[in-house]
């Protein structure tokens, strides 16, 4: 007789829950040791609360919308309820409320699972667990230092050797829309190309647009730039304030001496609509999947009280264990 | 590893010949792959070859790091995490719907049925286009020859790909719609795209040039 477990979800037993234990525990200690605080928050959240980050960037987030809830439900007095969809949204809920009056900056951390829909094919976790750290209140390049630097040592803590931090704008290519007065009734389409790595369909609908040679050159060529401090030369132009801010956030990161585990990446988008300016993704050349990711989010928090500037980032806890196992066997 | 310092997927197929002699023009190898139709996994030139859609399951999970396939192929499994970077032209094919040669069952259908009967490969992207020209559709999913669907009544029309037509008209079925013309794609893993930048940049550079 088969018992089937929903699609998506998993039953972690002994060998694998020890090493998955283990993964986890470096992560968190390494978040400790760096004066992060750990944090839970409820697994079920009112639905409200979760969409807050859809109006958060209003029309100008790359896809637009937070990840949409994996499982929602209603509570006895009719009111919709939904599981998490990730740690970022609650935690920007409990900085604006519980810590309202503190001014100073805050460094929180978790580990915890989040549901998300998924399409139908294995290898694809609706419930996964999620470890990470959010940094309040320190603006700019000093805080998305620290965040990067940090994901690097917890990731070499937790047995990786070979992982390596992509660093993009979440909005450079929208302002770069903008700058090339690229007609708005196109932003959307053109975002969403980048966003699916369709760079055939973005190259055709920016052919379509007919804009200036140098201008068309840009927008196509500006995606594909990514590697060494020479791409923010190579891509500099009309979207050179956000190219500035990258070129200060990677001398934060050269002060600190792991500018060489950095991809600088142009064309780097996350797809949730909340980050306003840096955006990450980590990386292993052992394993073709992303690791996690995460990136500057400025407006989130004003959703729930006062405004605060922020950034993060999470690992998916079972793709490290991947990622660490994959390395071992390639050593 | 191979000249280009990337494992590829290549096609088995209608589109293995051009892909082949596009890789020749990147240097690589390819004598052992047209030689031998039995083997899979060509180390030393970094080929593997599969199915063409197996190319997007094989490079998502980064088996292997850049692949050619259709785009037919794409659009049927746009859920898979894959960069799209370059259109090579060749495999033009066209996605079509036909039906009976002057039989306008599907006209019939929808008009006193209330929607047509479609027999296909692609349910995806039939689908997407009878959502989107406003027709209500029920798909037949079936795996081999599309043609004989339509031929015993068991549906009004079929999407299928077609390069000449001749096999439609063979079995006297026509066109009546073109969805999408589809083209052999290059398409590169996420990761290795950022891992092995200099290296991916150097094949789309080149095929560029080859297929321009």
């Amino acid at each position: 007789m088969i018992h089937p477990i929903p699609a998506g979800t998993r039953d972690v037993l002994p060998d694998e829950m020890r090493e998955l234990r283990a993964i986890d525990e470096r992560l968190r200690s390494s978040f400790a040791d760096a004066g992060y605080g750990e944090v839970w928050t409820p697994m079920v959240e009112y639905e409200d609360i979760l969409n807050a980050a859809d109006w958060a960037s209003g029309s100008g987030g790359s896809g637009g919308v937070s990840p949409p809830a994996a499982f929602r439900m209603f509570d006895d007095q009719g009111k919709v309820l939904a599981l998490r969809s990730d740690m970022t949204v609650p935690i920007a809920r409990v900085v604006a409320t519980r810590f309202a009056e503190s001014e100073r900056e805050l460094r929180l951390c978790y580990s915890a699972h989040s549901y998300r829909t998924v399409g139908h094919r294995t290898g694809q976790q609706r419930e996964f667990l999620q470890s990470g750290i959010e940094l309040i209140g320190v603006p700019g390049p000093e805080g998305e230092a620290e965040v990067v630097a940090l994901a690097l040592s917890a990731l070499a803590n937790a047995g990786l050797a070979r992982h390596r931090i992509g660093v993009g704008d979440g909005a450079l290519y929208r302002r770069l829309l903008e700058a090339l007065d690229v007609p708005e009734d196109s932003h959307r389409e053109l975002l969403a190309c980048l966003t699916r790595r369709d760079m055939v369909g973005l190259e055709l609908r920016v052919d379509a647009l007919g804009l200036a040679r140098d201008a068309r050159d840009l927008l196509v060529e500006l995606p594909d730039l990514r590697g060494g401090p020479e791409v923010l030369e190579r891509g500099d132009g009309p979207a050179g304030e956000a190219l500035a801010r990258l070129r200060e956030l990677y001398a934060a990161l050269e002060a600190r001496g792991i500018a060489d585990r950095v991809i600088l990446d142009l064309g780097l988008v996350r797809d949730l609509g909340y980050y306003t300016g840096a955006v990450f993704e980590l990386y292993d050349p052992a394993v073709g999947f992303t690791l996690g990711g995460g990136g500057r989010y400025d407006d989130l928090i004003g959703r729930f009280g006062g405004p605060r500037p922020a950034c993060g980032i999470a690992f998916d806890v079972q793709r490290v264990h991947i990622a660490q196992t994959a390395e071992e066997k390639q050593r | 590893m191979s000249a280009t310092g990337l494992t590829i997927a290549v096609p088995r197929g209608a589109l293995m010949g051009g892909t082949l002699d596009l890789l020749d023009g990147l240097g690589v190898d390819t004598a052992e792959v047209r030689s031998n139709d039995r083997r899979l996994l060509f180390e030393d030139a970094g080929i593997v070859t599969m199915r063409p859609s197996d190319v997007p399951t094989y490079v998502e999970h980064g088996a292997a790091d850049i692949g050619i396939t259709g785009k037919d192929v794409l659009l049927e499994a746009p859920e898979r995490e894959v960069y799209e970077l370059l259109d090579l032209g060749y495999g033009r094919c066209e996605m079509v719907v036909a039906r009976r040669s002057g039989d306008d069952a599907m006209g019939e259908s929808l008009r006193r049925l209330g929607r047509v009967r479609i027999a296909t490969k692609y349910t995806r992207i039939a689908a997407e286009h009878f959502a989107r020209t406003g027709r209500q559709v029920e798909l037949v999913a079936v795996k081999g020859s599309v043609e004989l669907a339509p031929l015993t009544g068991m549906v009004d029309g079929i999407v299928d790909l077609t390069a000449t037509g001749k096999t439609l008209a063979e079995n006297g079925l026509e066109v009546v719609e073109e969805i999408v013309t589809c083209t052999a794609r290059l398409i590169a893993n996420p990761v290795a795209h950022k891992l092995k930048a200099a290296e991916i940049d150097a094949v789309v550079q080149a095929l560029r040039e080859a297929t321009s």
